[in-house]
């Protein structure tokens, strides 16, 4: 089942494309990282997928309605913004009166709950909580509204390491708790690691990759070896970089099958260097000849 | 969203009552005192500090209230906190504009309440002296800043501030904008819609040398145009002298220029001859010779509740169109 489907997706400013033909699939029941360089589109995405912009041009259906088209469509997304804005005036205790006047489906206790696991002084003005606080109330408006899908667009950018990792898990227990799926953005691949189980990379507005946390780690490979021409790797095997020393050969290759050849030594990428091969190479340097398998 | 709406609103709108009920109390106080009398020549000042507050009003609601209503959410970001709530931001806006329409109604009809009812024995005199045009109820310098006029004003502004913060999404040049704007159709209106709504009374009047109220010259002081009285409490429109056939004449002829006694310096040679009669008896002498007349056309006194109900209408028309606008556009903001 899919969260979130987009076909053709742009977006366009003025004279500028921030988003263009962007199509993507997100799958229901995971935590999904979108990583990708700054203007590769992930918060036009986002915004688009919330309903808070328009696309220009394509179609896009999320949580099998148009983006916000109605209160049915606005009850099933929850959409945590850049900044995570909140009412300056307004008390902790007055965000949650909020949440709970603005949406039928509203889980006060949750909320309290969690505002108070988290130390959230409940009389105070939203606009003297720290940067970490504020991130967390966001998040707490944006659980307890109960959606069916959570879009956070890069959540912890503005925190310290410490109110990150606090941020992310407390996340992840909501997860498992509410069942809810989950797409945030962020350039902080490491953060992601600890939390999505899939990750799409987008670079361009294009789709670079697309999966199982888990699936791509295991079919990408850093290979290096005496100095040899990348055309005579088998052809099951995608190269998306390449590069050469005088001696020796190093390239980062997807693939199903396990690598045979014993002049490589094959190391295992870890998710961030597997997220920056594709960043820093858009155009990979051979694709894999399906035909020839 | 009502709850958050006034949670929002509630300082603003306070502050504003507060400063209407200080006002009020000390109409009411000095109204008291003013029943009765027939001289309110020491009364001039509260009269012109009356006229300020009722023009000053609407064009705060709007500036104060209307802009920031939309700006302060679209440059904090809580826009995109509250629209993915489960409200649409239909619902959103319509809540904000009723709240804040209704609100600056009640402001402004409080406000001309105690004003009107401060004024009326002033107003009462005014209307009864054919002389005092400018203080007349259906002067526009007082028109409107009297009776309900005003709500509708308080309306319209206020959807400005809305539409302007909409389209142009920062406080400051939305609030600058919307005064502009809400000045120059205020300025417009009377010009422009108020005069050519209601059919004006016309007549046409023989000038004797009792009703001749104005006699203007030109820079040598040769007899230019007159102005004959016009009937007590009404807005004239047009004052001017028209000849047997029914023809403007602007200037006078040279016929009747010497009924002014000659520019002081000239040459005493050219001098005319010696006045023997006072201008405005030698004036209607010429006019009734030339056979000239003296067409009025103005809106009575008795005008004045119809032509304000229409203005109200007119502003909330005006103010309906604007709502419109902001529906349309809200639908793109991001």
């Amino acid at each position: 089942m899919t969260v979130l489907s987009a076909r053709g997706v742009g977006k366009k400013y003025k004279r500028k494309w921030a988003l263009s033909n962007c199509t993507l699939e997100i799958e229901a029941g995971h935590v999904t990282g979108l990583v990708g360089p700054n203007g590769a589109g992930k918060s036009t995405l986002l915004n688009i997928a919330s309903g808070m912009l328009e696309p220009t041009t394509g179609t896009i259906e999320v949580c099998g309605g148009v983006p916000g088209s109605g209160p049915e469509q606005l009850a099933k997304v929850g959409y945590v913004a850049q900044n995570t804005p909140v009412y300056t005036a307004l008390s902790v205790e007055e965000h949650l009166r909020f949440g709970a006047k603005l949406n039928p489906s509203w889980d006060d206790k949750l909320a309290q709950h969690r505002i108070e696991r988290i130390g959230l002084d409940p009389k105070q003005a939203a606009g003297k909580l720290s940067g970490g606080q504020r991130a967390q109330l966001a998040l707490t408006i944006g659980i307890a509204k109960r959606p069916e899908l959570l879009l956070l667009d890069e959540p912890v950018a503005a925190l310290d390491p410490l109110a990150r990792r606090e941020f992310l898990s407390d996340l992840m227990e909501a997860v498992a708790e509410h069942g809810l799926s989950v797409v945030m953005s962020s350039h902080l691949v490491a953060d992601l690691e600890r939390v999505c189980d899939h990750v799409v990379v987008l670079v361009d507005s294009q789709v670079r990759v697309a999966g199982d946390v888990e699936e791509l780690l295991a079919s990408h490979h850093r290979l290096s070896g005496p100095r040899r021409d990348v055309d005579t790797l088998p052809s099951d095997q995608q190269v998306i970089s390449a590069n050469h020393t005088n001696r020796q050969t190093t390239v980062f290759v997807r693939t199903e099958a396990p690598i045979l050849d014993p002049a490589w030594t094959v190391g295992q990428p870890s998710l961030e260097d597997l997220v920056l091969e594709y960043m820093s190479n858009p155009v990979p340097t051979r694709p894999a000849l399906e035909v020839l398998r | 969203m009502t709850w958050l709406t006034w949670r929002q609103f509630r300082i603003p709108a306070l502050s504003v009552f507060a400063a209407l009920a200080a006002i009020g109390v000390v109409l009411v106080i000095s109204g008291m005192e003013m029943r009765g009398e027939t001289n309110f020549s020491d009364q001039e000042f509260m009269y012109s500090v009356t006229l300020l507050v009722m023009y000053a009003l609407p064009a705060v609601l709007g500036v104060f209230w209307g802009v920031p209503m939309v700006t302060r959410e679209l440059e904090a970001g809580t826009h995109s906190l509250v629209w993915n709530q489960t409200v649409t931001r239909k619902q959103w806006l319509t809540t904000k504009l009723v709240v804040g329409v209704l609100t600056a109604m009640v402001a402004a009809g409080l406000l001309s309440l105690a004003v009107t009812w401060w004024t009326s024995p002033i107003d009462a005199l005014a209307d009864a002296d054919p002389q005092a045009t400018t203080t007349a109820r259906m002067s526009p310098v007082v028109f409107d800043a009297r009776g309900i006029a005003p709500i509708g004003y308080a309306a319209f502004a206020f959807v400005l501030g809305i539409a302007f913060g909409i389209a142009l999404r920062r406080t400051v040049t939305a609030m600058a904008i919307t005064l502009v704007a809400f000045v120059a159709v205020m300025v417009a209106v009377p010009f422009l819609v108020r005069p050519y709504i209601l059919p004006p009374s016309e007549e046409t009047v023989t000038v004797t040398d009792s009703n001749i109220w104005q006699i203007r010259g030109n820079e040598n002081m040769d007899l230019d145009e007159i102005a004959v009285m016009e009937p007590a409490g009404s807005w004239a429109l047009t004052n001017e002298t028209v000849d047997r056939a029914g023809n403007t004449v602007s200037p006078l002829p040279a016929s009747l220029h010497p009924c002014l006694p000659p520019l002081p310096g000239r040459e005493a040679g050219v001098a005319a001859a010696p006045l023997d009669r006072l201008p405005d008896e030698c004036i209607a002498q010429g006019f009734a010779d030339l056979g000239y007349k003296q067409r009025l056309v103005y809106q009575p006194a008795s005008h004045f509740w119809p032509l304000q109900w229409i203005e109200l209408a007119f502003f909330l028309a005006l103010s309906a169109l604007v709502t419109w606008f902001c529906f349309r556009r809200i639908r793109h903001v991001s």
